[in-house]
């Protein structure tokens, strides 16, 4: 990687700073070259708010899933217990950035950190994720970054009032059972409404009336004289099944108090509010990790940092993007760090040296404008498609990725593509299926509510390569039968075959009959 | 443009009420390890903190995840030798891997116990918590020890800091009113005759009169003008003044056997209790004072060096030591200044015919001046003539008196917590 700067031969250095001591003038030169360098490649951004922090503030930070305000639960507590713990035994290192999806996009630098490292954090987070979240389709038609902070409040405000009124073991209990379904609280394809803090507290009144009234439609229990034939039409309910159980939990469990209702929906929308992250992280920490190493090069090229302040820079750089191979103790999956950035990486070459190879795959892109090609890139895709469009067979070989195959109705794990001509493709959709969110987490829907009768639901979760479910799975069908308030059932298919069964609660003697009705498919003996 | 700012003198501590329900969740987890703890530290260290370990599987938050099985294809980095065709034998249950992206946390971990500390503080939370000293706490203004500083209503001087300004902007308002009231009301009556004298018939109307009205009314309003907005005698301030706080102090007395039959094992459990007692007082009174006094025929007060440490040997007489008690609580303690608690830690043995002493000074020199005594007699034997006088000396005072035997160490901080919670329910 040092070739790119030796080659360069720098005009006259004017470094901006020489110590590694960093100064809040510094910082704002700093941020000011950049910036202009930004401009320079086209990046739009939303406004910087640069916030300077002590490492108690980062675990702090941490803990609360990078958010500045956030309402009470134990479970943040966990968490800042273990990262305390974890830090003070010198166990981990704090990260360098945290950067929030927010207009102004806020990012906090470590009091502790070397000029060198702020100017790093300041290139990735303030200019490099700050412009995948303005720029990126998820973020711009999912999220709502003006808002977020206010909603945050909202939502704290609201739970401690709450909590004041009903007793924090109440609202605690709700709060866990949300958030063991939290992945279970999104709309994959609806696009939401932003959210806004005051918007909210102003519908939250209208809300309460129009849900009971909606409720007390869905759970009459006077017969309906009207006739047979209408009654048989209304037999399942929900008509479609939902994918999204905390939405269907919100509007249609039958016992809930209006506030819990609350509850449900603020999880909810945070759920929302993170769902694109989710989905993203590969592009996200690629988009930002090529800006930080573009930019700062740039500026090493313009005579305007020192070589010192380039070596510290690439120490921590490579580190970032270390791929540890598969057998290796450290590796934990593929570092979506390393990933991104070949990925980005390559394209700009495709775009600036292509190959035949590279005309051959990406005849559409090889030789164009790299900064359109980038931005492109970066803009209309998510972790799954991105893969799926841009992974080049250079990566693939430089990664040197390879793809097993793993059936436990087979004795031998079968080695089924690596990186050679005849493997790319089948390697390149594998790995895009790995980042499809559908694949990682079970597909599992609410498939019908017995209104007439004892008030059960019924989930069906779809296998995906007949991968069945996790050990926890009884403890969130515990959670869900808390919200819902009566009996919850889980089927797991395999096709229409039913081949696994959860209750909750554990299925008693004289449930069986009754069941049956609603149910439609046979049940597993 | 980027904006900068400096937060780290904003708050730090923002995850302590997380923290704080993330404990209270986990109360009996933590009461259980302070419990062990309590048994296996050694007695220099019993407030320190304490490491708490909590099995994962209780602090898990669950989610849907896949588990093992079915078909899986997997995409992994760092490949040497494998080429396509080839086929791995299935090591053992290395399913896990890192693919599935909800998996990684948890077996990034690689922990069974989620292990954390917990501060000095928090573990004498948890070690007393539910013990109390129900009614027992004497309060008394201790001279000019400590002070406390409230309110106490407004005054006119003061320091800039102080000031009221509502009160303050109150005064200048109503002075202003006052000051200006007889002349504001002159302007009326002016301006009612400027108004009538204006709407004369303009041949009628006196320019000269207009005029004089004119400058008196300009005059008026020149004078009213002149009136300070907020004058220095204006200034109000609130007026805080220094309260004696009544200041709650109790003496411990510890009383102990060093007799030949009480051996290091002995005192040292006698010492346990004594410190887990001193440990309870200290929370619940600002000042605490301790007496050591150690006996065998004769009673002697010592430092806490020699209490625990030093060796003597000879035959037992209980009542000496209730005597110094006594003479000592006589000169330095009186129970009307003092909270006074006695400890006292013995094997059970005693001349026979001391036993009644004992007897007779607690019910009627010790016991009415002392807000409780314990007795704790350390031995595995059968009790002796004391017990049985203490037990009568109970059967009198039952809720300012408690005994129990310890057996073992392992008794001691369920004896010590039984003594207290009694007290709960009585």
């Amino acid at each position: 990687m040092l070739d790119t700067f030796t080659t360069s031969e720098p005009t006259e250095r004017r470094p901006i700073s020489t110590s590694s001591e960093w100064t809040f003038e510094l910082i704002q030169e700093y941020d000011r070259e950049i910036s202009a360098l930004a401009e320079e490649f086209g990046l739009d951004t939303y406004p910087n708010q640069i916030e300077v922090i002590c490492s108690e503030q980062m675990m702090d930070a941490y803990s609360s899933v990078g958010m500045p305000v956030g309402y009470n639960h134990w479970s943040f507590g966990k968490q800042f217990i273990s990262v305390e713990n974890n830090y003070q035994r010198g166990l981990m290192g704090l990260a360098y950035e945290i950067v929030i999806n927010s207009n102004p996009c806020i990012a906090y630098l470590m009091e502790e950190n070397t000029m060198t490292m702020q100017a790093l954090v300041i290139a990735h987070a303030s200019y490099g994720h700050n412009s995948f979240f303005k720029g990126n389709y998820l973020f711009r038609s999912w999220t709502d970054a003006s808002s977020i902070i206010d909603y945050l409040i909202f939502a704290k405000n609201y739970i401690a009032r709450c909590e004041e009124r009903h007793g924090v073991d109440e609202v605690e209990a709700i709060l866990d059972s949300c958030h063991a379904l939290m992945n279970y609280g999104v709309d994959r394809y609806k696009r939401p409404y932003p959210i806004s803090a005051i918007e909210e507290e102003r519908r939250q009144k209208e809300r309460e009336e129009y849900r009971q009234r909606q409720l007390n439609d869905l759970w009459r229990t006077i017969p309906n004289l009207s006739g047979a034939e209408e009654e048989k039409e209304q037999q399942r309910f929900p008509e479609e099944p939902q994918e999204n159980i905390l939405y269907f939990v919100e509007k249609h469990a039958p016992l809930l108090e209006n506030w819990q209702r609350e509850l449900v929906r603020i999880v909810r929308k945070l759920a929302q509010y993170f769902y694109p992250q989710r989905q993203t992280q590969v592009m996200n920490e690629g988009w930002a990790t090529f800006w930080h190493y573009t930019l700062l090069s740039e500026l090493y090229k313009r005579g305007r940092v020192t070589e010192g302040f380039m070596m510290e820079f690439l120490q921590s750089h490579t580190s970032v993007i270390y791929q540890p191979p598969f057998d290796s103790p450290y590796y934990n999956g593929i570092n979506p760090y390393t990933l991104g950035f070949s990925i980005f990486t390559d394209l700009r070459r495709i775009c600036e040296n292509p190959t035949e190879e590279d005309r051959q795959w990406f005849p559409d892109i090889a030789g164009s404008n790299w900064k359109e090609t980038l931005q492109f890139a970066m803009r209309d895709f998510k972790d799954e498609s991105f893969i799926l469009q841009f992974l080049s067979p250079k990566v693939m070989r430089d990664m040197k990725l390879f793809c097993i195959s793993d059936d436990d109705r087979e004795n031998e794990i079968v080695v089924n593509a690596i990186h050679d001509e005849d493997g790319y493709r089948q390697l390149r959709a594998n790995l895009a299926g790995q980042y499809n969110l559908g694949n990682r987490e079970p597909n599992i829907q609410v498939f019908s509510v017995d209104t007439r009768g004892d008030r059960s639901m019924t989930l069906h979760h779809t296998q995906h390569r007949r991968r069945p479910l996790g050990k926890d799975t009884g403890e969130v069908l515990r959670h869900l039968h808390r919200l819902w308030g009566f009996d919850v059932h889980l089927h797991s298919l395999h096709g229409d075959e039913i081949t696994a069964s959860h209750h909750c609660p554990e299925l008693g003697r004289d449930r069986l009959e009754g069941e049956e009705e609603s149910m439609m498919v046979p049940k597993p003996i | 443009m980027s904006y900068i700012i400096d937060r780290r003198l904003n708050g730090k501590k923002k995850s302590t009420v997380n923290r704080q329900r993330f404990l209270r969740r986990y109360k009996a987890h933590i009461k259980k390890a302070v419990g062990e703890a309590m048994n296996s530290r050694s007695i220099t260290d019993m407030d320190k903190g304490e490491r708490i370990s909590i099995p994962t599987r209780d602090i898990n938050e669950p989610v849907f995840t896949h588990g093992p099985g079915g078909h899986v294809e997997r995409v992994l980095p760092g490949n040497r030798e494998f080429i396509a065709g080839d086929r791995i034998p299935r090591q053992g249950q290395q399913g896990g891997g890192g693919g599935s992206g909800s998996g990684a946390s948890d077996s990034g971990e690689g922990m069974d116990e989620f292990v954390f500390q917990i501060s000095q503080e928090e573990f004498l939370d948890f070690m007393f918590e539910g013990l109390r000293l129900p009614n027992m706490i004497k309060r008394r203004l201790a001279g000019n020890e400590s002070f406390q500083v409230v309110r106490a209503g407004i005054s006119n001087e003061g320091t800039p800091g102080r000031l009221n300004v509502v009160r303050s902007m109150r005064a200048a308002n109503a002075r202003r009113i006052a000051l200006t009231g007889s002349k504001r009301r002159s302007i009326r009556e002016l301006e009612k005759e400027l108004a009538l004298e204006e709407s004369k018939d303009p041949t009628l109307r006196d320019q000269r009169i207009i005029d004089q009205l004119n400058s008196k009314i300009e005059e008026l309003h020149a004078r009213i003008g002149r009136v300070p907005f907020l004058d220095d005698f204006d200034l109000k301030y609130n007026l805080l003044i220094r309260q004696p706080k009544p200041r709650s102090r109790a003496v411990m007395f510890c009383l102990m056997d060093v007799s030949g039959s009480m051996n290091q094992a002995t005192k040292d459990m006698a010492k346990r209790f004594f410190l887990l007692l001193y440990l309870f007082l200290q929370r619940s009174y600002e000042y605490t004072e301790v007496v050591f006094i150690r006996h065998h025929t004769s009673a002697k007060e010592v430092d806490e060096e020699e209490f625990f440490y030093s060796r003597e040997t000879g035959g037992t007489i209980v009542s000496s030591a209730l005597k110094l008690m006594r003479r000592i609580m006589r000169e330095r303690y009186p129970a009307s200044e003092w909270n006074i608690y006695g400890a006292q830690a013995s094997d059970g043995d005693n001349w026979n015919d001391d036993s009644s002493t004992c007897h007779k000074i607690l019910i009627d020199d010790i016991m009415p001046q002392v807000q409780y005594y314990s007795y704790v007699e350390i031995t595995p034997r059968d009790h002796q003539a004391l017990w049985e006088e203490y037990e009568s000396v109970r059967a009198v005072f039952p809720d300012h008196f408690a005994m129990e035997q310890i057996v073992d160490v392992q008794d001691i901080y369920p004896v010590f917590r039984q003594l207290f919670s009694q007290k709960v329910a009585a």
